[in-house]
Parts: structure tokens; sequence; C-alpha cells
């Protein structure tokens, strides 16, 4: 019997060189603690990462770890993954890395289904650049890069994240540890690929960001936690809920003219649903979703490929170079 | 009925090429006639020449789709330069080839497709064939379509689809011309349309009535005939560079114990290096068709963390996306072969057409000091051996290497003596499963190389990227001393390589008037203007790089042993800048750049005009 893994054994001999005060740190923390959890050899783990502050993250675990190029991350992570399918792989990344530069390959990846888990720490900012807008930054904020506020239409990540055919899609905040912790275990055990989008404050270019949705005065009233079968209930005393009214999210009070039971059920298995709530994110007057909005069982890109080569491996003949190279005409000159 | 005399005549070397609308299945007839004359024992050379555009207007001349063979009872190296027959199924064709027919050469034209929108689309205002301009030539009028649909009868086949096999019917006249038994032919037909055996017989008759018309049309008296080729003795096939590189990647697979991943985008002219190896899944082999070229090498550099024998494939413009990542896999000293099928650049350029002006992007373009080592193949079947030494390269000394083949070797052929996988050496590789002492960025004292401790080894967790490592432990490192020496190391690393390849040496005389330094698909055309200068007595000689980063050792010794060097590149002199930048020899570039390899007469004057100029 080896002796189990504990959350000191994945820090690595690395100096955390974000800002004091950053949400990467309880990050961090959160997936140190997590990882001895699943019963993994600490060998069998892969962090990868593109290029920003979250990037660093691999550095700092004491696991295998690619710290890579700006936005490439999910490429070299599906080479992996292809190259050993028993890595549980783990793609870090940030807002202008997954959604910018990187969002080509961000897609694709999501399409594709690979089993690697993706957490994308939005910050809504650029920060190791000093401050720029990024593509989840409001229309009109004002940076250094645009000091009469920005031109641009954010994405919505989680509704790219569903559009471009993800089969698990969640939140959550890093100020929240149990939740986060909650919903990066419900992103590993999903068996393909897994996207989590953690709100992370920059403490330096954008702090308070999320500030509605961690503060304690107002997150019960900005908090809306999904848990599939349950109501969507929200709200100080719980007696605030959502409810469709054709196409349309309403908010309703439990009370003389509605009961528990008119308030609407999340299904993590409509994906209907999901791409609705999904659009609450940037709709002030709604309570932001947290947890799993969708998950959806489907075989993934390496079991698919696996199943290709021993298919080919039984059907095929028998792999034999010298035979294979002539296997076409030939002739012999004497 | 008169008994035409046939007579029979022996030549050593043939050149024709097809000719015609790129729906005329030019390069089909082209492919059968290589087959054919391989089969039979011929040397041969080909060099296939299609469009860019996959379906350009019927007719245009944008649409010409022409292959050319040489075939000789001699060893040859090109597929010649003036055709002794062309084949022109169009106006176009004639107009876009005549000018390379040999005077009195045979110009065979299916009239039907000499109408007068045809000619308007060629921009002829008469008709070549009837304004007497063809006079010069032995010109050879059938009305294909014609003689097809008569032999078509009973076939339920619309007019149209039968006047496809046109291409056969041609075939067939060439057939006969050299005497060539139809046979493979008509099993490939069998073969290729299995399930329409209706399209099988029309070709196959379609052949056959061009046999039979050579033999009873008068205005041939002369057929001839090329003999065997005392080639080296052994198991041939026919093979074309793109096949070639694809065998040399598995054979550097089988010898290493490594499995293939090939990560890539489709590209002209380099995609058939990914058909052929996702048909090698049974080898374990694994390809992934990536969203962009970006892609395809990161997950490649990504697969060669994880252990496998990662390979890229793409052309130029695909190279100028992966440039960025290519860093990456110096930084992190990782090994992957990048293949770049040359093309005509810059840009979008030439897509089809061939080109060698990718040597500098390759020595180059990565930001930062990274230089990586570049090997060429010479001929198509070269394309394996050299693909097979890049992998060596790569997995020995843990660094990106590039191949650089080209659109001529890509798609050109040759017969190719098989080799056996037990001729090729072994590769060890430096994967290492010892936790003891280990260090990310320990280097070996000769190779310069790091180890290689793959995820799912046990004590060995490290963590690589794109940030300078510090020598050894590998941890981010921003000593200055430390980026000197991992700078100098980086290219060290290329430079010890040196002592691991061959020595270069010159074929010809070892010193002289001249020595002819070329690299990549210009070989055959400078050899054989090389052995043909010298059976003239001239003295010249030819040494030809397949290691161009670095260099053999002892290239500096040659040079200086002639009294002048003159290097033929198809571009604006890339080695030239080389070869003169590092060893202050006052090499002459003899450049070309028209998207065509150079001809065996255009090296041979240039040889001419420097040694008795």
């Amino acid at each position: 019997m080896s002796i189990p893994l504990t959350k000191k054994d994945f820090v690595s001999d690395q100096e955390v060189r974000w800002c004091p005060g950053c949400g990467d740190y309880a990050i961090l923390s959160q997936v140190q603690k997590l990882f001895p959890e699943f019963g993994i050899k600490k060998e069998n783990f892969l962090v990868v990462s593109g290029i920003g502050c979250s990037s660093r993250f691999p550095y700092y675990m004491n696991t295998y770890g690619f710290h890579s190029i700006h936005g490439r991350a999910p490429a070299l992570a599906a080479g992996a993954k292809i190259t050993n399918p028993n890595l549980s792989v783990w793609v870090i990344t940030g807002d202008g890395d997954a959604m910018a530069i990187g969002g080509n390959h961000f897609i694709h990846l999501l399409r594709r289904n690979f089993d690697i888990n993706i957490l994308m720490f939005n910050n809504r900012i650029y920060g190791l650049t000093k401050g720029q807008y990024s593509p989840t930054s409001e229309p009109g904020k004002k940076t250094k890069s645009s000091p009469m506020g920005s031109l641009d239409y954010p994405f919505n990540p989680p509704s790219l994240a569903l559009g471009a055919g993800a089969t698990f899609v969640a939140r959550s905040l890093d100020r929240e540890q149990k939740h986060l912790h909650g919903v990066l275990q419900k992103a590993y055990e999903h068996k393909g690929t897994s996207y989590v989008e953690i709100y992370q404050n920059c403490n330096i270019f954008n702090n308070g960001a999320f500030s509605d949705l961690t503060e304690r005065e107002t997150k019960m009233e900005t908090q809306l936690q999904l848990d599939h079968g349950q109501p969507m209930i929200f709200g100080k005393d719980k007696n605030k809920g959502l409810r469709l009214n054709g196409s349309q999210f309403e908010i309703i009070d439990i009370g003389s003219q509605f009961s528990k039971d008119d308030i609407l059920v999340h299904n993590k298995k409509d994906k209907n649903l999901a791409l609705l709530l999904s659009d609450l994110t940037y709709q002030p007057e709604f309570p932001k979703p947290l947890g799993v909005f969708y998950e959806e069982l489907k075989p993934t890109y390496e079991e698919l490929l696996i199943n290709q080569i021993d298919n080919a491996k039984v059907n095929m003949p028998t792999a034999n170079f010298d035979e294979l190279i002539r296997s076409s005409h030939t002739w012999e000159i004497k | 009925m008169t008994q035409v005399k046939k007579q029979s005549e022996e030549l050593d070397l043939v050149t024709i090429r097809f000719a015609g609308d790129s729906g005329d299945g030019m390069q089909l007839t082209g492919n059968q006639f290589t087959e054919n004359s391989a089969i039979f024992g011929n040397d041969i050379s080909t060099f296939p020449d299609f469009p860019a555009e996959i379906r350009a207007p019927a007719g245009s001349l944008a649409g010409v789709s022409s292959f050319q063979l040489q075939f000789s009872s001699k060893d040859i190296h090109t597929p010649g330069d003036i055709l002794d027959v062309l084949v022109a199924m169009n106006p176009a064709a004639l107009k876009v080839h005549l000018q390379d027919l040999k005077e009195n050469g045979m110009l065979l034209v299916n009239t039907a497709n000499y109408t007068p929108k045809n000619l308007k689309l060629a921009g002829y205002e008469q008709n070549p064939l009837e304004d007497g301009s063809l006079k010069a030539y032995r010109l050879i009028q059938v009305d294909m379509n014609k003689l097809v649909i008569t032999i078509a009868k009973g076939i339920d086949l619309k007019p149209k689809i039968v006047t496809r096999s046109t291409n056969m019917f041609a075939l067939g006249i060439l057939f006969w011309l050299y005497e060539r038994e139809p046979d493979s032919t008509i099993k490939f037909l069998n073969e290729k349309f299995a399930k329409k055996p209706e399209i099988v017989e029309v070709n196959t008759r379609a052949l056959k009535a061009g046999i039979n018309y050579g033999e009873t049309v008068e205005i041939i008296r002369t057929t001839f005939r090329v003999p065997k080729a005392t080639l080296k003795k052994g198991l041939y096939r026919n093979i074309m560079g793109n096949q070639a590189t694809a065998y040399g990647v598995l054979a550097a697979a089988q010898k290493s114990g490594l499995e293939v991943f090939y990560g890539g985008y489709p590209i002209t002219p380099a995609s058939d290096v990914l058909h052929y190896l996702s048909a090698y899944k049974h080898f374990g082999v694994k390809t992934f068709q990536a969203e962009d070229e970006i892609a395809g090498i990161m997950s490649t550099i990504g697969a060669s963390f994880a252990g496998d024998l990662a390979i890229t494939a793409t052309s130029g413009p695909g190279v100028a996306l992966k440039t960025e990542a290519i860093g990456l896999a110096t930084i992190t000293e990782l090994p992957l072969v990048i293949i770049n099928v040359q093309r005509g650049g810059p840009s979008t350029g030439l897509p089809t057409k061939t080109e060698q002006s990718d040597l500098l992007q390759a020595m180059f373009s990565r930001n930062g000091d990274a230089p990586n080592p570049i090997i060429a193949p010479y001929s198509p079947g070269d394309c394996y051996y050299a693909a097979f030494e890049a992998c060596r390269i790569a997995l020995k000394y843990m660094m990106p290497v590039f191949l650089l083949t080209d659109g001529y070797l890509a798609n050109g052929s040759e017969p190719w003596l098989i080799p056996s996988l037990s001729d090729m050496p072994e590769i060890p590789t430096r994967k290492v499963t010892n936790p003891n002492g280990f260090q990310p960025y320990t280097h070996d004292k000769d190779t310069l190389a790091r180890d290689w401790a793959v995820p799912g080894t046990e004590g060995m967790e490290h963590r690589v990227g794109g940030l300078e490592k510090s020598d050894g432990d590998g941890n981010v490192c921003y000593d200055p001393m430390n980026h000197d020496q991992m700078t100098r190391l980086r290219h060290d690393k290329v430079e010890v390589i040196a002592n691991d390849i061959e020595s270069a040496v010159p074929f010809g005389e070892e010193s002289g008037q001249l020595l002819i330094l070329g690299w990549g698909s210009t070989y055959g055309a400078i050899r054989s203007a090389v052995e043909l200068a010298i059976e003239e007595g001239l003295s010249v000689s030819h040494l030809h790089l397949r290691h161009i980063n670095p260099f053999p050792a002892n290239l500096g010794d040659v040079l200086l042993k002639f009294q002048k060097v003159i290097i033929p590149e198809l571009n604006m002199g890339q080695l030239s800048m080389l070869i003169r930048s590092k060893y202050l020899v006052d090499a002459i570039a003899f450049n070309k750049i028209q998207g065509k390899p150079f001809t065996l007469h255009e090296i041979y004057n240039k040889i001419k005009e420097l040694v008795e100029g």
C-alpha cells in the first residue's frame, strides 16, 4: 500500500510570484488540495498552460507541466492526451489566453471532446501586460489601451463554450473555496472536455470586478446556485426564484402568489436551458448562475481514436513494414 | 489491303509529355505510362505539373495539367528537357507546351477538342492544325471522341462519360509507339473501377483501340524500343517523394520503438504525407488533423513531451504560422520533425509549383537565436532516407529538425530499390525512467542533449516551458550568464551534429576548375549536366548537400580546392548566402525562380560558360 498523497505532494519548490492578494492563490490552493483526492498517481497529472498570469500555474504544481505559448495550450494538451490517454490533463488559461489569441484552439478542443479539463480564470482584464481590456471586459471599460472606453462587445464564455459543443460547462468563484472545490471535483469526474469558468479578482488592474458576487452584503442576491434537480432559488431569505415566461426568465417571489413549485428546476442535461442561463451573464437585473450549467456524455476523441487503431490492428494486414513498402507493383532486376 | 512494313528502332532515352485540360485525366495517364515503363525495366523520372485550381474553367490556359516522363535504358536523374512526344489533348495544352517539343518531334492531338471556342480560349486566332504553323512537327491528328464513341457502342453510358476515355486512347497509341503491353493498365482499370464494370469496359476498349489505331494508321511507320536499364540488382517499385517521406517516418518509428504522432493541417503540396500516414493506423500511427497550422505543431509538441515520435508536415505558409511554436520546441529541447514540402512563395505564391525558397526561413525564422538542424533529400526515393535521418537527429539530439523537400520531389517519382528495415540503423532514444539524480535540463557532454522523462514516469515530475530555463534543474531563470550559456548550448547542439554526418565528397575530381554545389531537388539536373560535361572532358565536379545545418565538417576544405564554385538554386541565392557568409568563398549564384526545376541544359550551358568562358 502506498501512502495516500496530500496537498503538500502537489506543491512545487518554486516561489509563487503572483501579486499579493491575487485570486489565483486561492485557485492554486484549491487545486493542490483537490488533486490528492482523486487517487491518481502524481506522475499521471499533466498541467498545461499558455501565456498570462494564470499560465504560471504549472510551475507551482509538483506534477508534469508545460508552460507553452499564448493561446495554444489546448492544442498541446490534445497532442499529449492522444499520446498518453491515461494522463489527467488540466489546461489552465485566462480570458485573454482562451478567448482572444487562443479562441480557435479553445472552441476546437471543446468540439472534439477530449477528456481534458479547462480552467479559465476570468478576471476581465489583461494583467501580465499591465491592464488592457480583454474579450470579456464590459463595453465602455476604461483601461490603458481604451482611455475613452472600450468599443468591444464582450464574449459570453459559457455561451461560447456551449456553442462550440462543450459537454461540461460550469462556473465558480475564486472566493468561494468550497464551491470551487465541488465544481472542480465534478469537472474531473466528467468524461469529456470540462470547461470551468472561474471568476477571479485581479486586485491590481480590475479590483472588485466581481465584488457584487463575492461580498457578503450582496452575494445572496446576486448568486444563483445551479444544482441538478433543484429549483433555482436565490436571495438572502431563499424566497426568490426563476421561472420561464416563454423563452425569457423572470424573477418571482415565493409567497402569496407563487410557491416553490412554480420555480424552474435545473436540469443540467438540457442544453437549451443552459444557453438561457448563460445568457444571464451580462443581465444586471438577474442573479449570476454558478455551478454546473450543462453536462452531456458522449464518446471522447481519444476513445474513438483508440477504437479506430484497435479495429485497424484487427482488420488490416499485419503491421509489417517490409511487406507494406512492397505492397505496390514491384519488379526484380536480376 | 497493303501491308505497311513495320520498322522498329532502338533508342536509349525518350521524353514524353501528356498535356490536356484538368479534366482530361493526364496525371492518371502519365502515371500509367510510368508504371508500365517501370515494370518493363526502364529507369524513369517524372514531373507532374498541375494547376492550383481544382476545376479551372474547361479549355482555359490556367486549367492545363501535364505529366512529363523520361524513360531510359541508362541511369537518368531528370524527367528530361526537350520532348520527343507531346500529347496535346486541347488547344490550351498545345499553346502552353509546344515550345518544349523538339523539331520533328511527334505531336498527338485530339481534334475533337480543337473547336472554335477552345481555340479562342487558348488565344489562337486561327486553328494551328490547319494554318501550317505545325509543319516542323510530326503531327498526328485523331478525332478521339468520335473513335471512342464508336467503340463504346452497346455500353450503356452517356457520350459525355464515354469521351472521358480518350486519355486511354492516347495512352494506347503511345503504348503501341513504344512497343508496350497494356496489361498493367488493364489490371489497374479493373481494380480502380471494380464497382463500375461499364467504365472498366469502355476504358479498356479505348486503350486497345489506341493500340490498334497505331498499328493500322499509315502515318506512323516506325515504332521504338527503349531497352531495360541496367539498374542495380534487387526488387524495385515506383515511388513518389511524399510517400517515401511517410515511409521514412514509419521506419524511424520501428527502429526507435516509438509510435508516430502526426499533427498537421492540410496544405498543398504536403497533404499527401498526412494521407499516407493516416492509412497506417494498424502500425499504431496517430494522425491528428488540427484546426490550423499552429495547432498542428502544438499538438505535435504535446505528443513529443508525452513520448511519441512527433511529426508535422506543411509548406512555407504553414511554417510561417508554426514559427513561434518551433521556438518553443527549441527552448524546451523536445524532439520533433517539421517537414516543409516547399512551394513557390512568398505568401500563397505558387501552391502547386516547386521552389527552394524556404531555406533561410528554416535557418532563421524564429525570434531569438534558435538554430535547428536542416536536412534535404535529393530525389523522390531519397525522401525515405532523409526523413529517417531527420527523425534520428531529432531523437538523438532532442531538438526540432527541419526536413526540406519540395513540390518537385513530393509529386515526382522514380524507380526505388526497396530497402529492408533490417538495413536501417537502430535509433536509440533518450527516454529515462530512473529518477535518481534526474534533472530535466542536464545535458549529455557529447550530444548536448537532455534526457526525455515523459509524463507517467514515476518520480520525474518536472515543468518545461517557453521561459528561459536554468541549465541543470530546468527552473525558470533570468540570470544573464545562464541565458548566455543556454543560447550557446542551443547553438552548439546543432554544431556538434557535424561530427555525426557523412563528410562532403564531390562527384568527379576532388579539385579542379569548377564545383557545382547543390542541395535538394536540383540533384538530378546537376548530376546529369555534370556527367555530360565530364564526358566531354570539362573540369567540373558536383557536391550535393544533404545536411545544410550544420554543414559537413570538411565542406570549407572541399570548396577551397576549386577555382570557382557555382550554386544553382530555385530561389534568389539562399544557400549561396549561407556559404558566402560562413566560408568567405566567392560562390556564384545561379538562380531560377519560375516554379519549375532546372533543366539539364540550363546547368550544362552554365558549366560551359564558366569553364570555357
